[in-house]
Parts: C-alpha cells; structure tokens; sequence
C-alpha cells in the first residue's frame, strides 16, 4: 500500500516575546525606531543599543516523522500542548512548517473546528452551501448531497432560519453534517466529537467509522480513548513536540497513560502529605497508587484493578486508630469509605512502628469518570489524627474495561460500574 | 487501481511553498471566491428595513451635499456640466475604491476564523471584498445614468474608454487593499488609519472639484494621488470631455498604481505564510 501522508523530520517554531518589547503594534515599532535614531544623533560615535528583546523559542514540534498507509485510521493522541493541534494545521496547510516535510497524496478536507466559515446571519440552508465550498465541496457536490445533508443534521424545520437562531445543538449538528459528507481521500478531524449530545455523538462516531471504512485516510485527533480504540487502527502519541511513540491503539494509549502517571503530581502528593497537621500518635509517610506494578497518579484505567498503600508511622500506642479512604466523586460525594481494619473481630490495639496498609479498589467497578480518593486516619471514638479532608488524590478514569464496550459514545450516567453477571436468555421467540 | 494512484494530486508541504502552485491553487479555489462574495453581498442588507436603497440613497446624499457646497456656495467653474453630474462622475470611482480599498483591508481580520482553521489561498477573501464594492459601482452607475437622461445631458463617443479608467482605478486599489489587508493582520493601527487616509483622501482627490483648479506647476505632483488621473478619465469619458486629460500625470500615476499592484502581491504572499500564526 503506498503511504497518503509521509511527515519527515517536521518542526514548527514559534516565538514567543515578552510583553514590553512586543513589536506587534506599530507605535512599539516607531518609538523603539525614533529612541535609536535619537541615541545616534546624540551620541553619533557610540553604537546604538541594541534593542532588549526578549523572546523565547518554543518548539511546538520537533523531529516528527511517520508515514501513513493509505486506508489507514489513524489516531493522535497526547497531553494538551503536546503539538496535536499544530501538526494538524500543518497537515491541513493552514500554518508552515519551520522545518521538514510532509507529503500528502490526495484531496484533503481538514475538520478542525466544527462550524468554521458558518455566518450568523445566513439561513441553515445559505450556511450548508457556504460552509461547504469553504470545507472544499464544489457546488455540485453540495447540491448532490444537500438532502442527505439535512437528514443527517436533523433540522430540516428551521433550514430557513439565520443560524444565529439556531440552538447550539442544532447549530453542531448542521456543521458536522456538512462536514461528514465530504469525501476527501484524506479526513483530517480534531477533536469534534466532544459536542453535541449522546445520541448526535453516536451517530458521528458512526459515520467516522464509515468513513474509515470506505478505505479512506482518517487523521484523528481526540481525548476519548474510547473512541481511538474504536475507530483507529493505529495510534501515534506525541509528547512535548515529538513522537513518544507509533503503534495500536492498544499499546499507545497504554504509553500514553503511563505518561500521564510519571508525568504529574508525585512531588505534589508528598508536599500534600507533609503538609498534614501534625498528630501526636500518628503520622502519614506516603500513599502510592499503581496499576499493574506501575505507579500512577491522576490517570488510571478501569480495565485493571487499582492499588492503593498507604505507609505510615504509629508513634504511639493506639487503640482504635483506623486509617481509611473515601472514595468520592468529582462533587465530593462520598461513594464508599473502607477502613484498614474493617474485616477484624474486634477493636486491634497498634503498636509503635512503620506500617503499610494495602487495598485494591477492583477493575471493573470505576465508570469512565472523574474521582477523589481521599486518605484519612481517625482514632475510634477520640480524634482524627489528619486533618478533616485528609489526602485528596484525584482520579480521572480512563474506559478500558469490560463495561458498555459495544456502545460506544454513550453517556456514562450514575457513579460507579460495577460488571455484574448478567444472564441473558431467550424464554419464547415471538412468532 | 495504479491509474487512481497516479491520478491523486500529491502534495509537498514544506517551510517554503513554491509560487507556481500557489497560483494553481488559486485557481482551483475560485468557485471559493464567488461564495465568498455571495455570502457577502447576502449579509449586507439582512436585518434592514430598506434593504439594497442603502446603495443608492447613500451616493445620491453625498453628491447633493457636494454640489450644494462646491458648486452651490463656493460657485467653483463647472464647465458647463450640470455640477451634480460633475460631481457624480468623480465619486463612481472614488467611492468604489474607497469603498474596495476599507473592505479589503479589513477582510482578513474579519474572517480571522477562518484563517486558523481552514486552508485556502488567503488572496481570495480580500479579493471577493474588493469584488463585492464592484456591485455598489454597477448601482451607482445605473444613478448616472438615470441622472444624464433626467438632465438630457448624454455621453458621446469617448464612454466606450471607461472600462480603461475603471481598470486603472482598480489598480492602486488592489494594490493598496492588498498592503493593508496583510499589515492590519500584524498592526492593528491599520484599523484605524485606513478610513482617516481615505477621508483625507477624499478632500485631496478631485472629486467635489476639478483639477483645472489646481495650479499648472503642481499638477504632476498632484498626480502623485493614484486617482486623481482616474477621476480625470471618468469625467472626461462621461461628460463629454469635461475634465482634460493630463497625459504626464496619468502616466506617472499608472505606473505608480502598478508598482503599488505588484508590491502589494509581493507583501501578501510574504504575510500569507504566517496570517494563522500571528492573526
């Protein structure tokens, strides 16, 4: 298969200068321009100063290269500010690149904003026909499709009415319409799915999928790990500028999360640990949440179970002392609360010493949501021995597991996921 | 299947793009260009009560106040022409550059997302701005119209020259629209120079009077304003011959509007290559 996009070598350098000697407006251009002519009438023999710009380069992108089969569905995924955007825009023509290149076999339609070129004051009808000569239809085209088009969008009663009018769902819904009936051989997506709602999402990811399967080119960027999985067959995650790596999806989300765990927070989590009030009988020494052996922090998947120890100190003898988490949700309502020593028969009494405590929260239980796991120690019926929040830890859960996997794009509703074990069986076919 | 392979434009993206395909591309974008000026002149009048009278009542107010200031107060020499008529033929060309030239410098800002978003050769959006005051000049030319048969005061041979003096008004304002489209994308200044320039402009250029007016000695100089020699042409094409034709001047003022042309290419294809990163 011949490759449809070949990146070699591709940088893009921006520059970034600092506020006070920003050239960007003309009077900062003239004064600096008339304080040097000055300085030389002045001082004709010494040189004029040179002026103290400070600007920093910032390489959005460095050294990428990779090659594109055609056919291919393609997913790039990475942190905010990792280069996702920018490699688009280069891909899409819309900004140069500083270094390298890049060769594109095929007509190109690039979605990088949903709605772009759409104007206001033009009817849904006016806007189908604009945008989609500004996304690179011919009218022709345009009017081929143009019913097609509005059945897609859905809003077929309200084609005469300004956009400006429209609901912002409708508003979507008419742009991404316009924007699933190009048929360009390469189909460069940013991240445009995270609009609309459940069932508009759905029926995107849909068309996406018949895109793809068309034998088309699809470039595609998103955070929805769920949807990269589903729609792509090969992944490239960038990291700082450059290509962390290339491989399934499978695997590159799996570089990609891990990135987010070494990446963030440790230092932050022990500074939050040593700022604890200090407690005469007990004192916390670290908390260390892993998957699979590997340390994380803030990005899990809940495909796999996750381990939570927490270490701490005993500086006394205590009876009754309890160290325990919640596990509460983005709004900080408690899920469940579970103690080191809910299973014993009676009330242990601990002694001085360093001791860790394990739990594993079980794969399959966490939805594809947002969590805070807050550790805290209390002695039974006296005090907390930490003060009232405790460690907050946050979660995001990535969707890896078993739960919903066939119905992709649905709205996670309710707080946790438990995989229950369903029986399903047909009692009588209905004739 | 190897005849589709070969058949699929290949395309090289690299830090400098070659001129050639900027030029086809250009071309291949067209349809583009008249959707832009279909949006735009779809725009221009939603939400109005009265709508496209705009394009006419506007012209018709100005020229009144002109011919009642110039003609009316200050009795300046007419040459025999209805002075409204005078006046008339000199803002059909002023107007439409004026008009081409404000459109087309602020064209780029105004569409800034689409700049950022969307690829297409940047030159069309300041050229269907431009186009789009090309219909407000048809209007105002049917206004000439109606006004010489309503005056009984009809044109001779030398209309069949207005094309030439259209086209050579439409020279500096490419030009010039094209320099201030891609400068207001960095300095914003532009925002607000451009529409003093063209009131000045306005007063500098002879539109409310003649250039007989102007002294012999400074004429050439005079003609250092690009459409001074194309107010000249129209007056003289329309009226009969009304305005003599200054032939230095107008020679210097065309090549001067060329170069002002060939420049403003050369600085938007320099400013295009980083429109979306500094817009």
């Amino acid at each position: 298969m011949p490759s449809a996009i070949c990146v070699d070598n591709l940088g893009k350098k921006y520059t970034i200068s600092h506020i006070r000697q920003d050239d960007s407006s003309l009077r900062e251009l003239l004064s600096r321009g008339v304080a040097r002519c000055g300085h030389r009438l002045l001082h004709p023999l010494s040189p004029a100063p040179a002026p103290a710009r400070v600007s920093e380069e910032f390489w959005a992108l460095q050294g990428v290269s990779f090659d594109i089969a055609r056919g291919d569905r393609v997913g790039i995924i990475g942190r905010n500010g990792a280069g996702k955007s920018t490699l688009l825009k280069i891909l899409s023509r819309i900004t140069q690149p500083t270094t390298g290149s890049a060769r594109v076999r095929g007509r190109v339609a690039s979605l990088l904003e949903v709605g772009s070129g759409f104007h206001p004051e033009l009817t849904g009808r006016e806007n189908i026909f604009l945008n989609g000569a500004i996304l690179g239809m011919s009218k022709g085209e345009i009017v081929k499709k143009f019913d097609e088009i509005v059945d897609f969008s859905e809003v077929e009663t309200f084609l005469d009415t300004p956009v400006k009018r429209y609901s912002s769902g409708m508003y979507v819904r008419l742009a991404f319409a316009v924007a699933a009936h190009l048929e360009p051989e390469i189909l460069i997506v940013d991240e445009v799915l995270a609009v609309g709602d459940a069932q508009f999402q759905k029926k995107c990811l849909g068309k996406m999928e018949t895109v793809g399967s068309e034998g088309r080119t699809v470039l595609f960027v998103s955070h929805n790990m769920q949807a990269v999985r589903y729609l792509c067959n090969s992944a490239i995650v960038l990291r700082e500028g450059k290509v962390a790596c290339i491989d399934t999806p499978e695997r590159a989300i799996d570089e990609y999360l891990r990135d987010g765990m070494v990446n963030e927070g440790g230092g932050d989590l022990a500074g939050r640990i040593a700022a604890l009030p200090p407690d005469p009988a007990f004192r916390l020494v670290a908390i260390d949440l892993s998957q699979q052996g590997r340390g994380c922090d803030e990005v899990v998947e809940n495909g796999q179970p996750l381990d939570l120890a927490i270490e701490y100190d005993v500086l006394q003898q205590t009876t009754g002392l309890r160290v325990y988490f919640d596990l509460c949700d983005e709004y900080g309502t408690i899920l469940f609360r579970s103690f080191h020593d809910e299973q014993s028969d009676g009330i242990p009494v601990v002694h001085p010493g360093r001791y860790r405590s394990r739990a594993t929260i079980p794969a399959n239980l966490l939805g594809p949501s947002r969590y805070e796991i807050r550790v805290r120690a209390s002695i039974f019926n006296v005090r907390a021995c930490t003060s009232p929040e405790g460690v907050r830890i946050k979660l995001k859960v990535e969707q890896t597991g078993r739960y919903n996997k066939a119905y992709l794009g649905d709205t996670f509703r309710g707080k946790l996921a438990p995989t229950l074990s369903w029986e399903n069986e047909a009692v009588t076919p209905l004739r | 299947m190897t005849t589709e392979e070969i058949a699929l434009p290949e395309l090289l993206i690299e830090p400098d793009r070659p001129v050639l395909h900027y030029w086809r591309d250009v071309w291949r974008y067209r349809e583009l260009f008249w959707f832009f000026v279909w949006r735009d002149l779809l725009v221009r009048y939603k939400q109005t009560v009265i709508g496209v009278s705009w394009s006419v009542l506007r012209p018709l107010a100005t020229m009144a106040a002109f011919s009642a200031v110039f003609g009316i107060l200050a009795k300046l020499p007419s040459h025999g022409v209805p002075y409204p008529l005078l006046v008339f033929a000199a803002m059909l060309p002023w107007n439409f550059f004026a008009n081409a030239l404000s459109e087309g410098a602020a064209s780029l800002i105004g569409n800034a997302n689409l700049m950022t978003k969307i690829y297409f050769p940047r030159i069309i959006v300041p050229a269907a701005a431009m186009a789009v005051s090309l219909i407000d000049f048809v209007i105002s030319l049917a206004i000439m119209a109606v006004l010489m048969l309503c005056s009984g005061y009809f044109p001779d041979w030398r209309v069949a020259f207005l094309p030439l003096f259209l086209l050579l008004g439409a020279l500096p304002m490419v030009g010039g629209g094209l320099w201030f489209a891609a400068l207001n994308v960095k300095y914003r200044d532009f925002k607000h120079l451009v529409p003093f320039l063209l009131q000045f402009g306005l007063y500098l250029s002879p539109v409310g009077f003649t250039s007989e007016l102007v002294p012999q000695r400074w004429r050439l100089l005079y003609s250092l304003n690009p459409m001074a020699g194309v107010i000249d042409g129209f007056r003289w094409s329309l009226l009969r011959g009304a305005a003599e034709l200054y032939w230095p001047g107008i020679i210097l003022s065309s090549s001067l509007s060329l170069c002002l042309l060939l420049s403003g290419i050369w600085y938007f294809r320099k400013a295009e290559r980083v429109i979306a990163d500094v817009i």
